[in-house]
């Protein structure tokens, strides 16, 4: 066969297959989840349903045989295109306009006396013929030269857009509607304004000594001095690190992934072991100084140590950057000139510092408006707008409409912060923690200073020791809580006790279904966060396409969402048809997906901006298509970052607490649900244990992906590592 | 060199937003020739190269390969071969792996790919490298294996862009010639870019002269050199010394110069090549007075004042050199100028 008519045979086939799928969809695949009430079709795929007078599903399944008309004439004519976009219109338009308890407009219910009787949300069958639609709009689009005629690229764009579409945008419209919804279920102003102006959410009453402050002021309060402290310890613990002859550097690195892999809760539980009335602490005040046990650490001293603890290794990688990014010749210099190291330091030094120092903040504040675990566990009476909102559809009085307008609240305070930091420190801000120079001999610290660091450290690290030595050691005696420091495994048991009879294993244990569903969601989770992050890395890196700019920017933007409000989105979006999926295993997935794709997306896109892209075009001028460019030159060469990204997003997904507290159902728990529910029940041993449990079994699995993902790394080529630009 | 065409440009134009980098270029390539693109830098020559191979698609106009239009088609569809600046070759797989993987992705088995991929290794004389990896070559033989990568699967184009900016200046006559060499005994059709003339000059059947994102000239290296189309022309091929004056009854009259020009009277511009201008110091007819006199080795190079214009000339290094300030007379054959204006 000539290149001619291999080309040609893949594109029909590819275009075949498209209408294949989408036959399947129309003709055979059950269209609804279950059918509508009062529905008895023959057969309970679309053609079946428009059949017995459901007929506003007609259009979709008479576009079928259009299609395979126009296809076969031609797929690249306008006419196709707008065959296809027309019934992928009409799909998503009927399965609004037609709702669980009937037509949007009455104008339906005229014309189709069964749209009364509602549908039910897709089935198989919808979302096949969804799929099918858009790839036979990106198969036409790319056959009209869209992203340069590659139609691997085009399908990648047009499915990754309508994704980002459906789970992040759609989400968050669909909330921001629901805020504007009154008691009735009406479109209504006045309630969302009523519940903006509330007082339970701007008071200022602690502030003149009064009763408490309302959430948004307990939110920034809290954020502010989160932010503030973490910072402080963050920098002085990279000053000494950088700039004393502290030896322990590495040691310091590696530890500060810890807060990454400790799951939330466990150190609020330990606060309390430490801290609360029956705390060991307070138990030896009371002894020894004979201090009045109080629930003291309840509030915000407690959230703000437990929030100090996790956002100090943060801001510590942040600054460290920043300091060893500093060239010490400009100290040097100054020295040299007359100064002394106190002015150095605050005329040279820290003007330099400065863009460093806002990063940190902004990034922790961030987090801390974002944190959930810490607050539900320590909060006590101290309300914060995440917590709010769980309770507002968590608790007893379901109310959709408060935790739409707090989570409106809530994402509003969180991109102003990011919009600052990007206006104050362009793009590059968010990876600072490489670049170094080697180059002479960094100064010391001013010795007053060098005091002041140590002053501030020694104790954070005393604490932060404390705390991790609660948790390791916790889980495996009788009940640390009283001190009683006999080893046992009876918690482990009663979480983890297995039996291995005739059956094969046999699990007893509380804690091993939602340890199966964890492991299970993100062993599924993690690999397609890379791939979906990697791969929008790559379109964007490398493809030229209509839109590419609100294409990087809506996939940076689901990263600024907070998790309570991409919970409460998708419990506002996905309760309902047409896309009916809470309750389902696929939704924990989705929501990890989308969650961390960003980071995957960063990973790749600083590693494509290091690797010479004539590579792939060479690769293409071979006749290799964008997939398996892809697959063969790109992701050999980026092994790192994809490392990275799978690593984080398993780990994120293992310890993901924000988002899935709001979509985990009885017969999927994760996790750290299970250990929320623990923690509520003040099971703190059995927390703790299930905690442990969860860091070893992380551990364990990076270990496994390092020796998955670089096992071709060692042996002949090993020499060639880091060499990622064609030789010259 | 047959007359059939191998690729066609009809009215084609690229943008990047508002800048037009290709604009409105028609132009066809015979098969089996070697055409190159010539310009200055920014002149659109890469985009040109990339409109062939599908790496860039046209904003609009039409792009023919062997007859067929493929102007939206992907570069994966066409099937071109090309050989990078950088040379592009993939660091993770060896000499043979990186040949083979064109033929093994358009579906060859394994062996045929490796055994078609051998076979031109070992023409291209790179023979006994195939296990090397891409870095434990030099920079010559890197080069050679990105030609035969490129020239594996037969090409109906062969693209090169600057394929010697990483050669030594040394070797890059050497490997110029191979490049030539091989084009000739596989019958390849093939496009080239650079902005060196005089690559251009050696290795091209025609060459293209690109102007802001048009063509200026299309024409053979001695068409270019003898005969160029306009003062831009004259002056990037070659050195030339571009004369404005008059023309009037088949003379052209500047100052004191008066030399025999046909065409239209009015307005016009000549071209004198440096090396067409005899000197011989004296005072009869155009003169002008010796500025410098600098030793290029193989000639001499002289900057002249005169009434009429800046002259630079040339003389072979075998004639005796001048001092400066002597007046000389030009000599200037009846032959020399061209009108370009
Ligand atoms: N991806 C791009 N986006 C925007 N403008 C571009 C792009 N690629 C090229 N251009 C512009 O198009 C014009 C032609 O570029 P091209 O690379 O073809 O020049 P060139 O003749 O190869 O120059 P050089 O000799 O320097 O390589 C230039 O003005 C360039 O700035
Ligand atoms: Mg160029």
């Amino acid at each position: 066969m000539t290149p001619d008519e291999i080309r040609a045979s893949r594109a029909a086939r590819e275009k075949l297959a498209w209408l294949v799928l989408l036959a399947l969809a129309v003709l055979v695949l059950p269209w609804h989840q279950s059918l509508p009430t009062g529905s008895t079709p023959l057969f309970p795929s679309a053609l079946g349903l428009a059949a017995e007078g459901r007929g506003w599903l007609w259009p979709v399944v008479l576009a079928l045989p259009l299609l395979v008309w126009a296809g076969f004439r031609d797929a690249s004519s306008r006419l196709f295109l707008n065959i296809v976009l027309a019934g992928f219109a009409i799909l998503v338009l009927q399965g609004f306009a037609v709702g669980l308890r009937g037509p949007a407009f009455d104008v339906l219910a005229t014309v189709f006396p069964a749209a009364a009787q509602g549908q039910t949300g897709f089935g198989w069958g919808g979302f096949v013929a969804g799929l099918a639609f858009l790839g036979l709009i990106a198969h036409s689009l790319a056959l009209r030269g869209f992203c340069r005629g590659d139609r691997f690229s085009a399908t990648a764009v047009v499915f990754i857009v309508a994704l980002l579409g459906l789970f992040v945008f759609f989400p968050i419209l669909k909330l921001s509607m629901a805020a504007f919804v009154g008691p009735d279920g009406e479109l209504a102003f006045g309630p969302f304004i009523g519940r903006v102006l509330a007082p339970e959410i701007w008071r200022l009453d602690c502030l003149t000594g009064g009763r408490r402050c309302g959430v948004v002021i307990n939110s920034l309060m809290l954020g502010i001095l989160a932010a503030t402290i973490s910072t402080a310890l963050g920098l002085a613990l990279a000053l000494i690190v950088a700039r004393t002859s502290f030896r322990f550097k590495q040691t310091l690195r590696a530890l500060s992934i810890l807060p990454i892999i400790t799951p939330p809760f466990v150190v609020g539980v330990a606060i309390i072991v430490l801290f609360g009335r029956t705390g060991l602490l307070t138990q030896f005040g009371a002894d020894v100084f004979d201090v009045r046990p109080t629930r003291w650490v309840y509030g915000l001293t407690g959230i703000l140590m437990a929030q100090v603890l996790a956002f100090t290794p943060i801001t510590f990688l942040v600054l460290l950057g920043t300091v060893e990014a500093i060239n010490p010749t400009l100290e040097e210099a100054s020295q040299t000139l007359g100064a002394g190291p106190v002015k150095t330091f605050f005329k040279i030094t820290w003007p330099l510092l400065r863009p460093g120092i806002a990063a940190a903040f902004l990034l922790a504040f961030i987090e801390s408006l974002a944190d959930f675990g810490n607050p539900i566990v320590l909060g006590g009476g101290y309300e914060v707008l995440s917590t709010r909102i769980f309770f507002a559809v968590a608790g007893a009085r379901y109310d959709l409409g408060h935790a739409a307008t707090l989570a409106m609240l809530l994402l509003s305070l969180t991109l102003i912060a990011f919009w600052l930091q990007s206006r104050w420190l362009g793009r590059k801000s968010y990876v600072t923690v490489t670049g170094k120079s080697d180059a002479g001999l960094a100064s010391t610290l001013p010795f007053g200073l060098k005091g002041v660091a140590w002053a501030v450290v020694i104790p954070f690290v005393i604490f932060t020791l404390g705390v991790y030595a609660v948790v390791l050691v916790g889980g495996f005696v009788h009940d640390i809580g009283r001190w009683d420091l006999t080893p046992t495994i009876a918690h482990l048991r009663t979480a983890f006790a297995f039996e291995v009879g005739t059956a094969g294993f046999e699990f007893y244990g509380s804690a091993w279904n939602s340890m199966k569903t964890t492991l299970l969601v993100s062993a599924i989770a993690a690999p397609l966060t890379t791939a979906v992050g990697i791969m929008t890395a790559w379109l964007v890196a490398r493809q030229d396409f209509a839109g590419k700019n609100a294409f990087e920017f809506g996939t940076m933007l689901s990263f600024a969402i907070p998790g309570t409000v991409v919970g409460v989105s998708y419990v506002a979006a996905f309760n309902v048809p047409p896309v009916d999926i809470t309750g389902t295993a696929a939704i924990l997935v989705i929501c990890f997906v989308f969650r961390n794709m960003p980071v995957g997306m960063r990973a790749g896109l600083a590693a494509f901006a290091q690797i010479d892209r004539s590579m792939e075009e060479a690769s293409q001028t071979m006749g290799a298509g964008g997939g398996v460019t892809l697959r063969r030159i790109v992701l050999p060469l980026v092994k790192p970052a994809v490392f990275t990204a799978l690593v984080y997003s398993f780990v994120t997904a293992m310890t993901a607490v924000s988002a899935v507290i709001f979509l985990v159902s009885a017969r999927h728990n994760m996790a750290t649900a299970y250990i929320m529910g623990r923690v509520e029940a003040g099971e703190y041993a059995l927390a703790i244990t299930y905690s442990t449990v969860l860091m070893i079994v992380m551990i364990v699995c990076i270990v496994l992906i390092q020796l998955l993902v670089g096992a071709r790394k060692l042996g002949r080529r090993r020499e060639f590592q880091g060499q990622i630009t064609p030789a010259e | 060199m047959t007359d059939e065409i191998a690729i066609e440009f009809v009215d084609v134009t690229k943008n990047y937003g508002a800048a037009v980098a290709v604009d409105s270029i028609s132009l066809s390539i015979a098969k089996g020739e070697m055409v190159t693109f010539l310009g200055p830098s920014g002149c659109g020559k890469t985009t040109s190269l990339r409109l062939i191979a599908g790496l860039e698609l046209p904003t609009s106009g039409i792009v023919r390969i062997a007859g067929r239009d493929v102007s939206q088609r992907a570069a994966s569809e066409r099937n071109v071969g090309m050989v990078f600046q950088s040379y592009a070759l993939f660091p993770h797989m060896n000499v043979l792996e990186n040949v083979a993987y064109g033929p093994m992705i358009r579906g060859e088995a394994k062996a045929t790919a490796r055994a078609r991929a051998t076979e031109i290794l070992e023409q291209i004389g790179l023979k006994g490298l195939s296990e090397r990896l891409p870095s434990e070559l030099s920079g010559g033989q890197q080069q050679r294996v990105a030609v035969a990568r490129a020239i594996v699967q037969q090409p109906d184009v062969l693209l090169f862009d600057e394929p010697l900016s990483n050669v030594d200046a040394k070797l890059r006559r050497k490997v110029r010639g191979e490049i030539r060499d091989l084009q000739k005994r596989f019958g390849l059709t093939a496009v080239y870019v650079t902005h060196d003339q005089e690559e251009a000059l050696a290795v091209s059947d025609r060459i293209v002269v690109m102007q802001a994102g048009k063509i200026a000239q299309i024409g053979t290296p001695r068409d270019l050199y003898e005969r160029p189309a306009s003062p831009f022309v004259a002056d990037f091929i070659g050195d030339a010394n571009l004369i404005s004056g008059q023309v009037s009854k088949g003379r052209f009259v500047s100052a004191d110069l008066d030399l025999p020009l046909a065409g239209a009277d009015g307005q016009a511009q000549i071209s004198l090549r440096p090396e067409r201008i005899g000197l011989t110091p004296g005072d009869a007819g155009p003169v002008g007075t010796v500025r410098s006199c600098t030793y290029l080795g193989s000639r001499w190079e002289f900057e002249i004042e005169t009434g009429f214009a800046e002259l630079l000339a040339s003389r072979p290094m075998t004639e005796a050199p001048i001092a400066p300030g002597t007046r000389v007379s030009l000599n200037i054959p009846d032959t020399a100028p061209i009108r370009v204006a």
